[in-house]
């Protein structure tokens, strides 16, 4: 008996809400061949329910319902008709702001509040943002010789294939689809099994807004298979890929073993925020907090290393700690107070803990936290660890939940070099009043996004993407656009007589 | 006393109108009024208030309260929410506007529904999306940031003509608010009243006090006004060469306030033996010429046809203007309405005389339709030499010349040799002609095998004393803002 795609899901204040469970292929929910799977209640680490998941038949089911409809239709229709599609279907959005933040609480465990407010809120911005280049896609003209008309053509790619992790389920798949559907492609997006839910109430808004069928299609299930065979289709042009280094080689490898196609990866980091001498450091304790704590420290671009310089070190470590016990209200995802959820799983939970005693084992000392936080849910408490160096695992590797490490500098040029000597070059920042200071520091971080005086600002005009291994291609901005298009060269040459 | 008035439309809709000064949200009194005529019927539509210099600083100066009172430093996702909004009330109120403007305009019904209501709206929208993405450049210098950014200019002016009322009004606003200047328009006083319309509707839309104020006047008088404020930093203006003339003037004598300038034209068509499809190429080049009753600045007047399909070219062109209806804007089957006043009407009928008086043959039409309205037969010339008047000054009614030419480069020359510069078409099949010419036109716009395809986004001005820069299209964005480039030293770098 295949399970129906509507199921009935009962929340933690007693509320029941329906949510879709099969694969959204061609503007229709249709069942998968791939096994079902458990999406698990980080909160109270009880099954929610099973959704289907695609095998390889569906996969390619997906693909050619975007191949087909890019082919026959969707490269058709004109740029402002697909920008009011988009923006319809933002409206929707908005209509169904509550339900999509109850989904993604649900499903991922962040705040209720902080999904409304934030994700959610973010992602409509990211759509109405993204509609508004579709009618502004410009070549240009190109003055080569006299007897020749040449232009450059700005093409959509065709079949994008997206593969976007857990942490910000709805945010993830705004930032993959609005970019990809401005430039005129149709997608194929394997949403992470482990947060399959918000992805597939969108779907409903799709067909709803009025999408031809086969423009948006979305699937879910392991990486290791379903991402799998996305990664290595023939007919897909393009993969826009969010998730660890580990993955995002693999993506690179399957793509270089199938039909090279076009690469986007925007990896993890390890972004350290520099404190100054001179900085307010009432102000950067809090920015810094937000910078490492937002979304449980489930960040690519969390701020996760803070180095303070020795003089303002023990100053700023109390005010970290004050803003710390401030801000961080653990709790209920769907209690109006809580700013902090559980960790998205067991595994993830397990591997947050585990970093804590090696980072004690290396011999940092932990100044506030450290430990499991309640008895049910995967919670983990802020964790503080000071006395910190460049060279213990805690500082090098990507823990990927609300655990902090604090450096001292001398100098600098020390803190400089400190912030580059990393694998990753995703984000930083900076904390100080001094114009040159900012400039400097600035420039000589290598990373894709630099904070000053504030961190985790996110502008969906500003572009986001790392250096080194955190990745290549840019998301969000114009920059963006060029993710999912290609250049072609039209050269046209006239015979000198008429 | 009420500025509330009612009209009501020959078929039956009746439209509920402010007449007063759209001034910082509100609709106020005028130092006199102003009849607007139907000239269908030559009959009075409404009388609206009329502003002279006390009520253009009015507006002038709650545009400048507005534009520092918040609109300059505005979120550009609120000013793309306001104007999507206001492109909504557009449509959703299509009906009242579309009979208005073709009560005060004469335009069908058809092309009001069909053509300007969508066109206001999609230039808005256009723009919306605008907001959020005006872009600096960062400069590599050595030693310093060095960047640009590109801020509003400030409180603009616009004066906008009344063959195209709405669209002319949206062409305006969009870039202008988009890059979060602040507004004032004065409509033309023989088209005031789709643009009240539409001032209730930038009220409804939530827009703040003073960002768009909305006036009319006569322009030796609020145009004048307009043009010689000195809060008033930039001007952008659509109407005839002499009108820019002076504007440029009153600027250059005032606070030298950046201009810009849509004038007329004298468009060539160019039509070669090779096309593929005749048919075609007549309904282009008719359109070009008769739609809007020749009121278009773009129109293609002058059409220049190869000898081997002249004979029927011209055959095929008269056969279709005359199956144009000309009669009742708000007839389905009505082609062409009336001139817009009783001025341009024997303006047009002088020149139809005066291409007969310098030996031209009037090969169809030239006479006038009906007893009441402005009416006149779609008319053409034939037989016709470059030096005619009617061969170089805008007539601006449904008159065209057809020349017949054999020498291509003769035929480009020809076509060039006009003071204006904003239009131009070439009809033919081969790739190398159709790219060559194009080159050689001295004109803003250059349609092949098509014309009068005007869009939002690409851009829209003429060469020459066809005016001064480019409307529509991410050009537009350089009429409303300013570059500022800064320069950060950065002292003792490591």
């Amino acid at each position: 008996m295949v399970q129906p795609d509507l199921q009935t899901v009962r929340l933690s204040n007693g509320k029941e809400i329906t949510v879709h469970t099969q694969l959204f292929i061609n503007n229709e929910f249709v069942p998968g061949h791939g096994p079902l799977i458990e999406t698990i209640n980080p909160a109270t680490e009880e099954v929610i329910c099973s959704v289907h998941s695609a095998d390889k038949q569906d996969v390619d089911a997906a693909v050619n319902a975007a191949a087909t409809c890019f082919k026959d239709t969707w490269r058709k229709v004109a740029p402002a008709e697909k920008a009011r599609l988009i923006h319809k279907l933002a409206d929707l959005m908005e209509r169904d702001r509550d339900e999509l933040a109850t989904l993604d609480a649900l499903d991922n465990g962040k705040a209720f509040t902080v999904a409304r407010d934030v994700d959610i809120t973010d992602s409509i911005a990211c759509y109405r943002y993204f509609a508004g280049w579709a009618d502004k896609i410009h070549g240009k003209t190109i003055d080569t010789t006299f007897d020749k008309l040449c232009y450059t053509r700005h093409e959509a790619l065709g079949v994008v294939g997206a593969v976007i992790p857990w942490n910000y389920p709805t945010m993830m798949a705004a930032w993959k689809f609005a970019p990809a559907l401005a430039a005129g492609n149709c997608i194929v997006m394997k949403t992470s099994e482990i947060t399959p839910l918000p992805a597939y109430k969108f779907a409903a808004l799709v067909k709803e807004a009025g999408f031809p069928a086969g423009v948006v299609n979305i699937i879910t299930g392991y990486g290791h298979t379903t991402g799998s065979f996305l990664g290595s289709h023939p007919l897909v042009s393009k993969m826009a890929f969010t998730g660890s280094t580990a993955t995002g080689r693999k993506i690179m490898e399957s793509s270089s073993s199938s039909n090279l196609k076009k690469l986007q990866l925007e990896l993890g980091g390890k972004s350290a925020q520099i404190v100054c001498a001179d900085a307010d450091l009432d102000k950067a304790a809090e920015w810094s907090c937000g910078g490492i704590f937002n979304n449980h420290g489930q960040s690519c671009n969390a701020g996760s290393r803070i180095l303070v310089h020795e003089s303002v070190h023990d100053q700023f470590l109390e005010l970290f700690i004050k803003h710390t016990k401030a801000m961080i209200k653990i709790g209920d995802p769907f209690d109006e107070d809580t700013f902090q959820g559980p960790q998205i799983s067991k595994g993830q939970f397990e591997k947050i803990l585990n970093y804590i005693e090696i980072g004690k084992k290396e011999g940092a000392i932990v100044s506030y936290g450290g430990k499991r936080w309640g008895n049910k849910g995967y919670y983990i408490e802020p964790t503080v660890f000071t006395n910190c160096h460049n060279q213990m695992r805690v500082m090098r590797e990507e823990i990927f939940g609300p655990v902090v490490v604090i450096a001292k500098f001398k100098t600098i040029e020390e803190a400089i070099d400190i912030a580059n000597d990393s694998d990753y070059g995703l984000a930083g920042g900076v904390y100080t009043t001094d114009l040159d200071t900012a400039i400097t520091v600035t420039n000589e971080v290598k990373t894709g996004t630099m904070w000053v005086n504030c961190f985790d600002v996110f502008d969906q005009s500003t572009p986001f993407g790392g250096y080194k291994q955190s990745g290549f291609g840019k998301e969000l901005g114009k920059y963006a656009l060029q993710e999912y298009t290609q250049v072609k060269v039209v050269k046209i040459l006239r015979s000198s007589k008429i | 006393m009420s500025l509330i008035t009612e009209i009501t439309a020959p078929d039956g809709h009746k439209v509920t109108l402010n007449t007063g000064l759209f001034i910082n949200n509100e609709f106020v009194a005028g130092s006199s009024t102003i009849d607007t005529i139907n000239p269908a019927t030559g009959k009075v539509l409404a009388s609206v208030q009329a502003a002279e210099a006390k009520e253009v600083d009015l507006a002038v100066e709650a545009a400048h309260k507005a534009f520092y009172g918040g609109w300059k430093t505005s979120n550009p996702r609120e000013r793309a929410r306001l104007m999507l909004k206001l492109a909504d009330l557009v449509e959703r109120d299509g009906e009242d506007l579309a009979h208005l403007e073709t009560l005060d305009n004469g335009k069908p019904l058809s092309n009001s529904r069909r053509g300007d209501i969508p066109g206001v709206a999609n230039q808005l929208r256009y723009f919306a999306g605008f907001c959020d993405k005006l872009h600096g450049k960062v400069i590599e210098t050595e030693g310093k940031l060095s960047y640009t950014v590109h801020e509003p200019i400030g409180v603009c002016g616009g004066i906008i003509p009344w063959n195209g009322p709405m669209l002319m009004l949206a062409w305006k606003i969009a870039p202008a608010i988009a890059t979060s200047n602040t507004i004032v328009i004065k409509t033309s006083e023989l088209t005031p009243l789709s643009a009240l319309k539409i001032a209730a509707l930038i009220k409804e839309a939530g827009f703040p006090p003073g960002v768009i104020n909305i006036i009319t006047g006569y322009g030796p008088k609020a145009g004048e006004a307009l043009s010689r404020h000195m809060k008033v930093s930039k001007i952008a203006f659509t109407g005839s060469l002499a009108t820019g003339r002076a504007i440029m003037k009153a600027a250059a004598e005032t606070n030298l306030k950046k201009v810009t300038l849509e004038l007329g034209g004298k468009s060539p068509n160019i039509i070669f033996d090779d096309v593929d499809n005749l048919d075609e190429v007549v309904f282009w080049s008719r359109l070009g010429i008769y739609a809007n009753a020749g009121q278009v600045c773009c129109a293609g007047s002058r059409i220049y046809v190869q000898e081997g399909i002249y004979d029927k070219f011209v055959e095929k062109f008269k056969a279709l203007a005359l199956s144009g209806k000309v009669g009742n804007p708000f007839e389905e089957d009505t082609f062409q309405g009336p001139q817009i006043s009783e001025g341009q009407f024997n303006r047009i009928m002088n020149y139809i005389d005066i291409g007969k008086k310098e030996g031209a043959t009037c090969y169809l039409g030239g006479n006038k339709v009906g007893d009441a309205g402005y009416f006149i037969e779609p008319t053409i010339f034939t037989d016709v030499k470059p030096d005619m008047r009617i061969m170089k000054e805008e007539i601006f009614g449904p008159v065209v010349a057809i020349s017949k030419f054999k020498d291509v480069d003769d035929v480009v020359a020809q076509a060039n040799d006009t003071t204006y510069g904003l239009a131009a078409a070439v009809h033919t099949s081969n790739i190398t002609r159709a790219i060559t010419i194009s080159n050689a036109l001295e004109a803003g716009s250059i349609w092949v095998n098509c014309y009068n395809i005007i869009t939002e986004n690409s851009p829209f001005g003429g060469y020459k004393q066809s005016g001064i820069g480019r409307e529509n299209g991410e050009y537009a964005l350089a009429n409303y803002t300013q570059i500022k480039a800064i320069k950060i030293n950065v002292g003792n770098p490591i």
